[in-house]
């Protein structure tokens, strides 16, 4: 059977992949969120998952507007760093799981949860800057991985409590899967910030913690937070952290803190990771 | 106590379980097919049908930036590359003023609009300083000394940071 080896949260700012690839990190204003993720590095060496399953956002790059899936798999054999409007990152293509991922499709489907499937499509920030964050610099990526985009663009996104269930049906269908392949799952965004209007610039650390403190302890308390109250109290662009409860789904209800780091600011955004493992 | 699923339903105000960190109000979801309202949320565009629908001709010509001879081809001649896309001529206007806000307002969304602040080897910092009317410089000191609370004013706190492991 498979084994879920953890779950890891991280934001997916995409100034933070920029500090690495231009060679910033070591810089006053990004060290001490550098100096940070060096654990969470070493759990990942440690871990050596074979797939990591990323939930992460489209940012206008693979998908436009013309094309919104709420929850959408990729089960291509690999994946381009996109073009998001300023020149691809110089990160490695990213390898896909077709076999796995064709799996989930199915599986998800039929536990009704209506996926879209994509065959071909690239993957932009939200996807790789996760993947550096955990992984640094490697000539080829250490784990295979299976795309999950959600929209949280276009209001309204799917409800934490959706995400949530989401997770859970993973989790059923990565145990349905006969292979011992290790897995990880990351959700990806947040944690508080607003990119747009007026209140650009929004951090909230008062709800990041306790959002931390329940990721660890009552996620299903998580579930009960409206698109309002994220937009009001973790900015417009916070809503992202429903993409969080898809990964914390997938593991058991109780689960052991590994680790976490928070971070302001990095850029415009409160960065926030946390660890955790089945016990 | 309603219940939906297996999840307690807040009614009115109440805080989330023991943390008062995070306020939950009455569930959105037994207010399907309503109108969503977000009067109370100072300075922000959500992205509902009324923006997508209004912007998506500005979103598209913005989305045409991921590739790189279109973003050439504004840079050679904004107002003819403009034309190309069926927009009004206020958004047209908008985005050669380079009017962050007024872009919003006519239905574009920032991960659009974010392309041609790239596209003007500009940040998110700065566009962050433009729509907030304060400098780059007072915008990035915001952010360093904690950012804005929820009705938008600068917090004066102390930069916040940390890890724990357990």
């Amino acid at each position: 059977m498979i084994e879920i080896v953890g779950g890891v949260a991280t934001s997916h700012v995409p100034s933070i992949g920029a500090a690495i690839d231009h060679g910033k990190t070591g810089e006053a204003y990004w060290e001490p969120l550098f100096r940070g993720y060096e654990r969470a590095r070493q759990w990942m060496a440690e871990a050596k998952p074979d797939v990591v399953l990323i939930v992460y956002n489209d940012h206008a790059c693979a998908f436009s507007i013309d094309l919104v899936p709420t929850f959408l798999l990729g089960v291509a054999d690999q994946f381009q760093p996109a073009d998001e409007g300023y020149g691809a990152r110089q990160v490695p293509v990213v390898p896909g799981h077709p076999e796995l991922a064709w799996h989930l499709y199915e599986s998800l489907v039929l536990d009704e949860f209506d996926m879209t499937l994509c065959h071909s499509m690239t993957v932009d920030h939200g996807l790789t800057v996760p993947l550096s964050i955990m992984c640094g610099e490697p000539d080829a990526w250490p784990c295979k991985v299976i795309p999950l985009c959600v929209n949280v663009i276009q209001y309204p996104p799917p409800t934490g409590l959706r995400c949530y269930e989401l997770g859970k049906a993973i989790r059923r269908a990565l145990e349905s899967y006969d292979s011992n392949l290790r897995v990880a799952i990351f959700g990806t965004g947040g944690m508080s910030h607003q990119l747009q209007g007026e209140r650009a610039g929004l951090i909230n650390k008062e709800f990041d913690k306790a959002f931390l403190d329940k990721m660890s302890a009552d996620p299903q308390s998580l579930t009960a937070i409206s698109h309002h109250d994220y937009i009001l109290q973790a900015g417009s662009e916070g809503i992202e952290l429903v993409m969080w409860l898809i990964m914390r789904g997938a593991l058991d209800a109780e689960v052991k803190e590994i680790y976490r780091h928070y971070h302001v600011p990095a850029s415009n955004t409160a960065a926030g990771l946390i660890i955790l493992e089945n016990d | 106590m309603p219940t939906r699923g297996n999840v307690e339903v807040a009614r009115g105000e109440e805080k989330c379980a023991d943390t008062p960190a995070i306020v939950i109000k009455a569930s959105e979801r037994s207010a399907v097919n309503k109108q969503p309202k977000f009067d109370d949320v100072p300075g922000t565009y959500v992205f509902t049908k009324e923006y997508a629908r209004k912007g998506y001709h500005l979103n598209m010509f913005c989305m045409s930036f991921n590739v790189e001879a279109n973003r050439d081809e504004f840079r050679s001649d904004e107002a003819a590359y403009l034309r190309k896309y069926p927009m009004t001529d206020e958004q047209r206007q908008a985005v050669l003023d380079r009017n962050w806000l007024e872009m919003l307002r006519l239905g574009g969304n920032i991960y659009y609009t974010f392309k041609i602040v790239m596209h003007d080897r500009r940040s998110m910092q700065y566009v962050g300083a433009a729509m907030s009317g304060v400098t780059e410089d007072a915008f990035k000191q915001i952010m360093l000394t904690g950012g804005k609370d929820q009705e938008g004013n600068p917090r004066r706190g102390p930069n916040v940071l940390g890890s724990r492991d357990d």
